[in-house]
């Protein structure tokens, strides 16, 4: 995963055992979240419920991917730099649209 | 005259990385970004649109959940893949990478049922907005399981090579191709609800 010698534990074979022990819990939840969204998209909620649930789980799913996958839990400080660099950008980009909606400026004449 | 590539094992004293760790995760930047321009598009045609159905109405969510389901599994064939590296298994890696590889192929077979029904139908991304915006993001989706099915399948088979003479070099050629499958089924974990679901 690291190449510094502080990481070089985690390189242990013992160590990977347990990493993949966490793979294979992260994997079952990642099953359980899919019936999970699925089902919720059965109870015809009303929408802004239905689209604060489904983003909720996705983002719950996505995390344990990233986390877990990705390694994200323990990488290092300039890849979480790069990420929260690209998180403000695209917070950036999906508000600028819904900005633009607010204005009423897609409203049809 | 020593040609070798800088920093594929060792890490950078200043990033405290290889460089092509850091050289995915800017990749993968960038691609948050293009997949992030096509979801605000997504939200401004829906939101601006006088009516939009709910995707359940319009689209398979059995295929889709299966699909889910087949593209989570291969990102744990995939981590496994490189987890057998790290045990000094090749065989064992061989086996997860092949299934991450198949699991890639299943995926791309459901997808082509689901266009195929579409098109027989007189679907096309033409007809409509909900239509155009669903295959642009399923489409560039699909595009990228391809992509990475390529890179997978060449360290499967004559990238492997490198194995033999720098194996902690092709470990994190494994690692780097994984934390670019794994993006791809990031992404198809917020394309399934809100084109399929909502």
């Amino acid at each position: 995963m690291t190449n510094d010698p502080t990481a070089m534990k985690s390189d242990h074979a013992a160590d990977i055992d347990r990493h993949v022990k966490v793979y294979i819990t992260v994997f079952v939840a990642l099953m359980v979240l899919t019936i999970v969204t699925v089902a919720i998209s059965r109870l015809h909620l009303s929408v802004p419920i239905a689209v604060t649930l489904a983003l909720l789980v996705a983002t719950i799913k996505g995390s344990l991917v990233a986390c877990y996958f990705m390694h994200l839990i323990s990488e290092k400080k300039l890849i979480y730099a790069v990420l929260v660099l690209t998180a403000v950008f695209f917070v950036a980009l999906l508000a600028l649209p819904v900005m633009t909606v607010s204005d009423g400026y897609w409203i049809p004449e | 005259m020593d040609m070798d590539i800088p920093h594929t094992v060792e890490a950078r004293p200043d990033t405290g990385l290889t460089n092509g760790k850091i050289g995915i995760w800017l990749f993968l930047a960038s691609e948050v970004m293009l997949f992030g321009a096509l979801f605000a598009s997504y939200i401004l045609l829906r939101t601006g649109a006088p009516s939009w159905p709910r995707g359940d109405t319009i689209l398979n969510v059995p295929l889709a959940t299966f699909n889910t389901i087949v593209l989570i599994s291969s990102s744990v064939t995939m981590v496994m893949a490189w987890a057998s590296l790290k045990r000094h298994r090749f065989g064992t890696f061989r086996i997860h990478m092949g299934a991450t590889i198949l699991l890639g192929f299943v995926f791309l077979v459901v997808k082509y049922f689901e266009y195929s029904h579409k098109f027989h139908d007189g679907l096309f991304p033409s007809t409509n907005n909900v239509l155009a915006i669903y295959f642009t993001l399923t489409g560039l989706h699909m595009l990228h399981v391809f992509g990475g099915m390529v890179v997978n399948a060449y360290l499967w088979g004559p990238g492997a090579k490198l194995w033999k003479t720098n194996p902690e070099w092709f470990t994190n050629r494994v690692e780097h191709s994984g934390l670019f499958w794994h993006f791809v089924d990031l992404v198809w974990i917020f394309l399934f609800p809100t084109l399929y679901l909502l």
